[in-house]
């Protein structure tokens, strides 16, 4: 019996150093992803003023509808929050639930990003009209790009939650959900003052 | 001999970097044979097979000769740095260069599929593959690129700088002896990028102004038109002559990349 | 429903390409005719296609790289023998496009291809066991690289026969590689072959991070690692903070040329320079990735072959630091010649000489670790000593091309060409021949042949420097490189003499290939029944030759630098434990494989601009990766007993070697026959 609860222990032990040391793993992805972001960011830099003779950011962008935007993602980092207060309390219904309400902030902001594009490219201002809006539309298209995925991501915890309950993998991997859904509201953050903001007080 | 353009040169700039050439290698002979002798000289003292030579295994650690192996290197870097600061703002492409009592002669050069356009806006005459130069006399060369990125070189005469589609860059060149030269694109732009080249002619200024009449006679008018013409991808054999020429055709040139129309320069039909 | 594929997209005119093609159709038909008639799908799937194992991994790294090495020769030799024959008043065999793609391609297949995977290979199969780990933190996450890699790979093959590769250069510089320049498929394969591999490489970047800094074993501190393991960390670093660069720089490029962005175009707003720039901000610290680890492997080497403790541990690492810091922050001396003011450009030009500091460091400590040794001239070490002489030349030519003054005359010339192979090959692939020739005996179980690895040496080195030495003074005579013909008569006997170095070059790659089918028919008698074929220094030489799946039965404990070494000095270092405990590995898993299937699919459907094809293939990726994702049950458990058995195999071939008079390095002045004073060998 004692042997078996060493060995258990042992187990234990493993799997938590093994979380660890993938959590390190995926904080170094991350700073990968702050790379390319950083190259993205700088490549909207220096074409912020390419306009090409066409429209400036000034002239484009719509800030309440962006505001709703940055609301829906700062809203859905919060209930993410909550997903892990659910997951420590071991209630599995409600980390479904959070994991559901996150699902749909993103999925909004994600609606509302591609409202913005296609607006944007049927008056003639897509992406090919000039250097500014190819920086724009990829700056920004791939957060959102970055989003969707996480919103998959978010679809397959849900199902494994559901079929593996909160099994230490499961938490595990919610964990690093958590980590990817707060750096993307980060990043976020970083285009909204740079690209939205930057653009309309130019 | 002559056929070695880094130091027979025949312009200041060339002169200029045939001697920073010629320090620097020096200098970098007080790294190369200390390196070079002792490795080999180790490697035969420290062989395996002489049980003379001392044999220390557990020798890994001198402050003193970590002073000297970074010590060494940090002084010569330090003089190079030095004679870097200097001579890359003495060199710098930019720079106009002084002549006596001669002002400098103002060329634009356009890089084009795969020729050059030389225009001498001060005499209202342009030249495709040819680049007249006065001896003794300043040239300043203000350049862009109506196809992809080029480089200008006349390996005889001084430094090499890109050309751009909607920018411009300048060089300046100094020709001390007379003579044709080779000048080229150096920067790979496609088929025609190897027999592309074209005649930097050092000339006196009787010769230099018998090239301009000469230029001038050729009554070719250089418009928008036959600028249109000229830009088709192509590789003319001689040497065509332009006179008059558009007034401002640089800056022409460079705004059309800035304005909103789509129309490209750059296109051509596939590479293959 | 084929995008803009069709048959015309096969060369048929071109003799030389499908002369390729066939030979490579032949050699594809032999592999898996041999393959089918042996009986080996089932051994070749289960044993290595969809293996974990880093050691396999980087058997299957270094496979690719030798195929790319021999593609990308045959390349160099083309262009030696066009340039030799396309002087003044001839214009070679080769058109100009054909020409492009072979510079074009050669540059690429070396770097990214050769240089990378020999590095990423050598790491696999080196770095696990130096730190006494079992594998690497993500083994899955590795068999992903490499087959990334391979896809990567497998699109420049398929570019030879399929369509056409690059004419851009491996810089791709545009706007020369946009869509209304070049509209064929070439640049394209040359995107998604640099995209996906690359990804792969960041992937391998995270993967080793991870594992060096979180599975030392007990004891190892970072400040004891063997210095081949430091140097692989730092380019891991590099790797992470450098790829996403070129990621980026490729997905602009890519998205100008197929959505008609204009991140790089010539008009519209786009910014030629910014792709060079970003370019450059990887392609600096690429430079680096590829060398540092040769530097480590010449360590080593070094420290191995000297019998002797390297000199100046600590000075090596605090010069790879200073090294990997400063590499990122010279790129601009790549593009002096663009007009950006002289004051950047002497910042940028400091810099740059300011990396000869620690490199010129790191070659006094290879000497003095020298002074006072005792020094066997086996094969590592004679790739060393050559890397060291020709190295220097390199290193001295690259500070003058540092000087913004020199450079604005000799940039974009063949001295240019002379310099970055002069620190290129010397430098990495001597490195990577250098720990190719020093563990490959610890991948296979036995040595490599001395004699035939000597000519192939003395093949390299000479050749060598009889095909570059020349290209520095053709570079001084203003010879352009990429030059398809000429029309100067003064180039061409140096063009010669060239040529006949890259002959020589082929003889000694001749050499190599019979060395290994030498070496493989006396596999017996090359035999390491030790594990310690050098009298190594490092944790990796404890182990068996080849090792046991699971490396090391019990995880050592680290004392110091040196960990093998130590152990042998106080006499522990071959003792069997009493008792083994079960050891848990990571399972094999075709997902990788899969992923790897699936990116070759989407890449050749976005080059093709078959769309259906590319989602397929974007769909096989996400369903593999989410399907793992879901996967729990990912290890799978040696039981003691039948590592106990493994283990007294290897003991009893320790004992065997004893018998035979094998020596073993006992770290101690002499060398005694083993098991001479080996009593710990023999519990019983």
């Amino acid at each position: 019996m004692a042997t078996t609860d060493a060995s258990m222990h042992d187990e234990i032990q493993a799997e938590a150093s093994q979380g660890t040391v993938v959590n390190f793993g995926f904080w170094i992805y991350l700073m990968s992803d702050v790379i390319i972001f950083s190259m993205l960011f700088a490549g909207f830099v220096v074409l912020s003023t390419s306009y090409a003779g066409g429209p400036t950011g000034r002239e484009l962008f719509e800030l309440p509808g962006v505001f709703l935007e940055t609301l829906a993602l700062l809203f859905s980092s919060l209930t993410y929050g909550l997903v892990m207060i659910s997951l420590r309390q071991g209630n599995k219904r409600r980390v479904q639930g959070w994991l559901l309400v996150t699902f749909l902030l993103g999925a909004c902001f994600i609606g509302l990003e591609l409202h913005e594009f296609l607006s944007l490219a049927l008056e003639g201002h897509g992406p090919q009209r000039s250097g500014f809006l190819s920086a724009f539309f990829t700056l920004v298209g791939t957060h959102g790009t970055h989003v969707t995925f996480g919103l998959l991501w978010i679809l397959v915890m849900v199902g494994q939650v559901a079929y593996k309950g909160l099994t230490p993998a499961v938490a595990s991997r919610l964990t690093r959900l958590s980590l990817f859904w707060h750096f993307l509201d980060i990043v976020w953050i970083a285009v909204f003052s740079t690209v939205y903001l930057g653009g309309m007080y130019r | 001999m002559q056929s070695l353009t880094a130091f027979y040169t025949a312009g200041a700039v060339g002169a200029d970097e045939r001697g920073l050439i010629a320090i620097t290698a020096v200098l970098m002979l007080f790294v190369f044979i200390p390196v070079v002798s002792l490795t080999l000289f180790f490697a035969w003292r420290y062989r395996e097979s002489n049980a003379e030579a001392r044999y220390s295994p557990k020798w890994s650690h001198s402050n003193l000769l970590e002073v000297f192996l970074w010590g060494g290197p940090i002084v010569i870097i330090a003089i190079l740095g030095t004679l870097t600061w200097i001579s890359t703002h003495r060199l710098d492409p930019y720079n106009s260069l002084a002549s006596e009592n001669q002002d400098p002669v103002q060329v634009e050069a356009i890089a084009m599929d795969w020729k050059w356009l030389f225009v001498y806006p001060q005499y209202n005459v342009a030249a495709v593959n040819e680049l007249a130069m006065p001896v003794n006399t300043p040239i300043s060369l203000h350049l862009t690129s109506d196809t992809v990125m080029t480089a200008i070189m006349i390996p005889r005469m001084g430094s090499q700088i890109y050309a751009m589609s909607g920018m411009r860059t300048q060089l300046h060149l100094l020709p001390t002896q007379t003579g044709d030269f080779m000048g080229k694109n150096y920067q790979y732009n496609g088929r025609g990028f190897a027999s592309e080249r074209f005649h930097a002619r050092s000339m006196t200024d009787e010769q230099f102004k018998s090239w301009i009449k000469k230029a001038k006679a050729s009554g070719q008018r250089l418009d928008e038109a036959r600028y249109a013409e000229l830009t088709k991808p192509s590789q003319p054999e001689g040497v065509t002559y332009f006179s008059p020429v558009k007034p401002h055709l640089l800056n022409y040139v460079i705004k059309q990349y800035h304005t909103g129309s789509p129309r490209n320069r750059i296109t051509r039909t596939a590479e293959r | 429903m084929l995008g803009r594929l069709s048959l015309d997209a096969i060369p048929y005119d071109n003799g030389i390409i499908m002369f390729a093609v066939a030979l490579m159709a032949i050699v594809g038909v032999v592999a898996v005719g041999s393959t089918t008639y042996l009986g080996k799908w089932g051994y070749l799937y289960k044993e290595w296609l969809t293996s974990v194992d880093h050691k396999k991994i980087g058997i299957m790294y270094i496979i690719l790289a030798f195929v790319f090495l021999l593609r990308g020769f045959v390349d160099a030799l083309m262009m030696r023998a066009q340039q030799a024959t396309a002087g003044p008043g001839h214009s070679g065999y080769l058109p100009p496009e054909h020409f492009a793609e072979l510079f074009t391609g050669h540059g690429t297949m070396m770097i990214l291809f050769v240089a990378m995977p020999l590095i990423i290979g050598i790491i696999n199969i080196a770095v696990p066991p130096q730190i006494g780990a079992r594998d690497v933190a993500f083994p899955f996450m590795n068999s992903i690289s490499l087959w990334l890699t391979y896809a990567g790979g497998l699109l420049i093959m398929a570019s030879l026969a399929v369509g056409q590769f690059s004419t851009a250069g491996w810089t791709g510089y545009a706007p020369f590689s946009e869509y209304p320049a070049n509209p064929s498929t070439g640049v394209d394969y040359w995107i998604w072959a640099l995209q996906i591999s690359g990804i792969g490489t960041t992937l391998t970047g995270i993967n080793f991070l991870v594992t060096i800094l979180r599975e030392r074993a007990p004891g190892m501190t970072l400040m004891r690692m063997p210095i081949f393991t430091w140097t692989a960390l730092i380019t891991m670093i590099m790797v992470v903070l450098a790829f996403p660069a070129l990621t980026v720089a490729l997905g602009m490029l890519t998205l100008d040329r197929l959505f008609d962005f204009h991140f790089f175009t010539g008009g519209m707003g786009g910014n030629q320079m910014m792709y060079i720039n970003m370019f450059w901000i990887w392609g600096h610290p690429e430079v680096y990735i590829v060398i540092l680890p040769a530097f480590g492997v010449f360590s080593e080497v070094t420290a191995t072959f000297c019998n002797k403790r390297l000199f100046g541990y600590r000075t090596m690492v605090y010069a790879t630091m200073v090294i990997a810091l400063l590499s990122f922050t010279v790129w601009v001396h790549h593009f002096f010649t663009m007009g950006q003011g002289p004051l950047r450009n002497t910042v940028f030009a400091i810099s740059t000489m300011v990396i000869g500091i620690p490199t010129g460091v790191k070659i006094y400590n290879w000497m003095a670790t020298m002074f006072r040794g005792r020094i066997e001239f086996k094969q590592p070490m004679l790739w060393t000593l050559g890397f060291i002489l020709l190295f220097t030349v390199g290193g001295m030519t690259g500070v003058m091309l540092a000087i913004p003054g020199i450079d604005y005359k000799v940039h974009n010339s063949e001295f240019l060409v002379a310099h970055f192979h002069n620190v290129l090959i010397p430098g990495t692939i001597f490195g990577m021949f250098a720990g190719y020739t020093y563990w490959f005996p610890k991948a296979f179980g036995f040595r490599l042949d001395e004699q035939w690895g000597r000519r192939a040496f003395w093949g390299w080195t000479i050749g060598f420097t009889v095909a570059f030495m020349p290209l520095y003074v053709l570079g001084a005579m203003g010879m352009p490189r990429r030059m398809v013909s000429y029309s100067n008569p003064a180039w061409t006997p140096w063009l010669w003499v060239a040529a006949f170095g890259a002959l020589i070059v082929l003889y000694g790659i001749a050499c190599q290939v019979v060395q290994l089918l030498v070496s493989i028919k006396n596999r017996d008698r090359l035999a390491d029944l030790t594990g310690d074929p050098w009298g190594g220094r490092t944790l990796e030489w404890a182990m068996s030759s080849p090792p046991a799946e699971y490396n090391f039965a019990v995880i050592p404990t680290v004392h110091g630098i040196d960990a093998f070494m130590e152990m042998k000095e106080q006499g522990t270092a071959y003792q069997q434990p009493a008792e083994y405990s079960d050891i848990h590995m990571p399972k094999s898993t075709p997902a990788g494989l899969v992923i790897g299937a699936g990116a070759f699919v989407f890449g050749f459907g976005v080059i093709w601009w078959i769309w259906w094809l590319a989602i397929l293939g974007g769909l096989t990726m996400l369903a593999s990766v989410i399907w793992r994702a879901c996967t729990d049950d990912v290890e799978f458990t040696i039981p003691a007993a039948e590592v106990k058995r493994v283990e007294d195999e290897r003991f009893r071939k320790l004992a065997l070697a004893g018998q035979r008079g094998d020596v073993i390095d006992t770290g101690s002045r002499g060398r005694m026959p083993f098991g001479g004073d080996m009593t710990g060998l023999h519990p019983g």
